[in-house]
């Protein structure tokens, strides 16, 4: 029976990802002079888990890795090995390099080799310093081989096997195992009942006989030896050659030298013109054999699948349940209907309705998984960063149960990292620095998850320096972002560390200077339809506040009209909507016009121009401006009314039908028309008022007016 | 049809050798554990049990020892799954009552192979 390993493949992937985790988590709670047995047993644990599996399934790299962690860890476990803090560091990267070489395998490709190769020497080098006995056993080992291999040829095995009066008590049976030397060849047993006691002394479960076993035919000592593998140490047993005279014998022998020709007979000169021919042979057919599990896992790396609560489940087939019996009742109902019959109508849609919420709902849970997925990595990076920067910062994580779902969680990972480097780095002040402000050495950073509204709610917290709100405005006005005559709240200014083009550290610094800029960080967090702010008290600290939606599958969307068509505003990102008075529309000299919002300029876009439909009123004072955000820059969207705010359940386009731009998806609505969601950055693009054109108008406006 | 209980902490380990035992025509129960195994031996007509030795809760030993104090698992087979480097591993197995054991990393026939030798 052939089975195919790789459908386990991504069970597997999983399993050693959550492993790595539990190293981690235990690795940096461990104290290595106060040592932790459970904590070492954990890991111990999770190592030999992904040992096990990545050898049954093939993962041959990860598997010999694994191998040198999990000696040295079994011998720390058995307080052979003293561990040092540098052996948690290297325990810690292996961890890292494990976690590369799994994704690596999970995406097809094959394994790095060179820094798992580094790390195991790392190993080997310790575990060699402690016991140079190793080599002299695998030598050993050898020699053992070798004898094995001479007596092969032999013609058949005379054995005497005496088991311990206990092998019942362990399951074994001798009768299993003559059964299976019979396999082997000719079997003849004799039985030697001299041992057995007297009836009163007998023990029911108690074996108290000895065999003599002559075996015939090409058994060789392995296959004899496999069938007493589990009995062997407790029994008495030997198996020797049979000897039934010179023809057999040199029957054995001459086989034996045609079979092993190549290997052992031939003189030196032979085997090395031999050595070339078959290196060249053999190397195709590895370079085969690696090509093609590689096309096989590729096929089939792409379908992740989601772990959820037995519970999750079942309150969703308990749902469906519910709905089969209201559908019942209902089709009962409509079979023979007359009007009396009217309140058990009205009472069955009610429980219709109920029903399908409960499971719209329970199918929403199946996605939502517990934020600390995310926020797991980050007493390891807090860990390492501030090593890296000689700061000393402890880690809160709040809220840590608080559920997400899984898509959003995924795309949260890289902005809060990004955040949380750039709080160790920018935030939390150096111990020198904050003993000098009277604070305690130890700065601290929170990370909090909770949820508000709809909404779940992130937080960065740190008691560092605070922003710089000086600096950050003199950058912005060198920046070319605002003017000086602008006059801004701090809150404006703090908010400019989001504009594109903006970065206050002096030099890039190896932690937070990674060519990406906060402004990335909320363009990510946008295209989640979620927002990022910040607020800051000089000398305290720091709050990065990010709110994103619970799931992606469903939005909070403002329906407008055009026409006679309704479209959908991410609720999210839209900034105001006001009534335009001629004297606000301004009209820049290539024809485009502006809105003057106070003291900003946002272009105009009509959605009847862009979408090519007819609206009530093609002029703008009859209509209402929907300023939008989005890509970083605002848009005022002309349509013609504002209709009702409602959550609305996202459908793709592109699966249903194909991308759009301008539109980011589709819904139905209650009265069953679809109506098609806006897609903000799609719409600057779509108008063609793009930013650099955009502002070259305005500042040649300003210069006008001035 | 011969019922076996397969136990161990990972499950894509769990996972193979169910779907080799069920294709192979055995009934299989799974445990993640050794306490979980002993409840479930507990209630079950079972005719071997399979066992990995590293696990949470309660290990592969401790089950062997538990399961061997049941009087319907006086004379059940017991195969350990082991790794190679647990050497000593197999020797406490085999005094706690283990019938035998079956090394890890193994494949699909490998398993099937040895289960054969204790099933006949």
């Amino acid at each position: 029976m052939s089975v195919d390993l790789s459908q386990f493949h991504q069970v597997f992937f999983e399993e050693s990802n959550e492993g790595l985790d539990i190293m981690e988590a235990a690795l940096l709670e461990l104290d290595p002079d106060n040592l932790d047995s459970e904590r070492i047993d954990e890991i111990f644990r999770a190592a030999h888990s992904i040992k096990g599996g990545s050898g049954t399934f093939g993962f041959q790299q990860i598997a010999d890795f694994t191998h040198v962690v999990e000696t040295l860890l079994d011998l720390i476990r058995s307080d052979q090995f003293k561990i040092l803090a540098e052996h948690v560091d290297l325990f810690l990267r292996s961890v890292d390099c494990l976690r590369t070489m799994v994704t690596q395998s999970e995406q097809g490709e094959e394994c790095e080799t060179e820094l798992s190769n580094s790390l195991k020497s790392e190993f080997e080098d310790i575990l060699n310093g402690r016991e140079s006995g190793a080599s002299a056993e695998t030598q050993n080992g050898g020699e053992v081989d070798a004898n094995d291999g001479q007596s092969d040829g032999a013609r058949g095995w005379q054995i005497f096997f005496r088991p311990s009066t206990d092998i019942l008590r362990t399951g074994n049976e001798s009768v299993r195992m003559f059964r299976e030397l019979a396999e082997l060849g000719d079997l003849e047993v004799d039985v030697d009942a001299s041992d057995v006691p007297q009836l009163d002394d007998i023990e029911a479960d108690a074996c108290y006989l000895a065999w003599n076993i002559s075996l015939f035919g090409e058994a060789t000592k392995e296959q004899v030896d496999e069938v007493f593998e589990w009995v062997v140490d407790d029994s008495e047993l030997t198996i020797e050659a049979i000897d039934i005279g010179g023809v057999g014998l040199a029957e054995a022998s001459s086989s034996n030298t045609s079979e092993d020709a190549t290997s052992s007979a031939k003189p030196a000169p032979v085997v090395a013109e031999f050595a070339p021919s078959q290196v060249v042979a053999e190397k195709p057919q590895t370079t085969a054999a690696k090509a093609e599990p590689k096309a096989k896992r590729e096929a089939k790396a792409e379908s992740a699948s989601i772990r959820v609560g037995t519970d999750k489940v079942d309150s969703l087939i308990n749902m469906v349940g519910e709905l089969v019996i209201t559908q019942s009742m209902l089709g009962e109902l409509g079979r023979n209907f007359t009007v009396d019959k009217l309140p058990r109508l009205m009472e069955g849609l009610e429980q219709l309705n109920n029903h399908t919420r409960e499971l719209q709902e329970s199918v929403m849970r199946i996605r939502m998984l517990p934020i600390s997925f995310a926020f797991s990595r980050f007493p390891r990076l807090v860990h390492d960063t501030s090593k890296q920067l000689g700061k000393h910062v402890e880690l809160e994580l709040m809220g840590e149960q608080t559920e997400l779902d899984k898509t959003v969680m995924e795309r949260i990972g890289d902005p809060l990292v990004h955040l949380v480097r750039n709080s160790l780095d920018h935030g939390i002040e150096s111990p020198e620095a904050r003993v000098a402000a009277g604070k305690d050495e130890m700065g601290k950073i929170t990370l909090n998850a909770f949820h508000q509204g709809g909404n779940i709610m992130i937080q960065i917290i740190d008691d560092g320096a605070g922003l710089n709100r000086d600096r950050i405005l003199e950058k912005a006005i060198d920046n070319g972002l605002v003017k000086a005559s602008d006059n801004l709240s701090d809150e404006q200014i703090y908010d400019l560390i989001f504009k594109p083009g903006f970065s206050t550290a002096a030099e890039i610094t190896d932690i937070s200077g990674r060519g990406v800029g906060m402004d990335v960080v909320r363009r990510n967090i946008q295209e989640l339809n979620g927002s990022v702010e910040v607020e800051s008290q000089s000398g305290k600290g720091s709050t990065f506040t990010i709110r994103l939606p619970l799931t992606l599958a469903i939005l909070d969307g403002q329906l407008i009209r055009v026409g006679s068509d309704v479209f959908i505003f991410p609720l999210v990102s839209i900034v105001e909507s006001i009534q335009s008075y001629d004297q606000m529309i301004h009209r820049v000299s290539s024809g485009c016009e502006v809105l003057r919002l106070r003291d900003e300029y946002v272009p105009i876009v009509r959605l009847w121009d862009i979408f090519s439909i007819k609206p009530d009123s093609e002029k703008l004072e009859d209509g209402l401006l929907v300023v939008v955000e989005g890509d970083n820059m605002k848009i005022a969207v002309l349509v013609d009314d504002l209709l009702a705010q409602q959550q609305v359940v996202i459908k793709s386009l592109q699966e249903n039908y194909r991308s759009v731009d301008g539109i980011s998806g589709a819904t139905i609505l209650g009265d069953g028309t679809v109506s098609l969601i806006l897609d903000i950055g799609g719409l600057i693009k779509l108008s063609g008022v793009s930013r650099a054109e955009y502002k070259k108008h305005v500042n040649e406006d300003d210069s006008a007016a001035a | 049809m011969a019922t076996i209980l397969a136990v161990d902490d990972s499950a894509s380990m769990r996972q193979m050798v169910t779907f080799t035992l069920k294709g192979a025509g055995f009934d299989v129960i799974e445990a993640g554990d050794g306490q979980e195994a002993l409840e479930k031996a507990k209630g079950a007509n079972i005719d071997l049990v399979l066992s990995d030795v590293n696990m949470p809760v309660m290990d592969g030993i401790e089950l062997v020892k538990n399961l061997r104090t049941l009087p319907d698992y006086k004379f059940t087979p017991i195969l350990m799954l082991t790794t190679e480097s647990a050497g000593d591993k197999k020797s406490e197995g085999k005094e706690a009552g283990a019938t035998g054991w079956l090394v890890k990393p193994f494949n699909p026939d490998q398993l099937l192979a040895t289960i054969k030798k204790v099933m006949g």
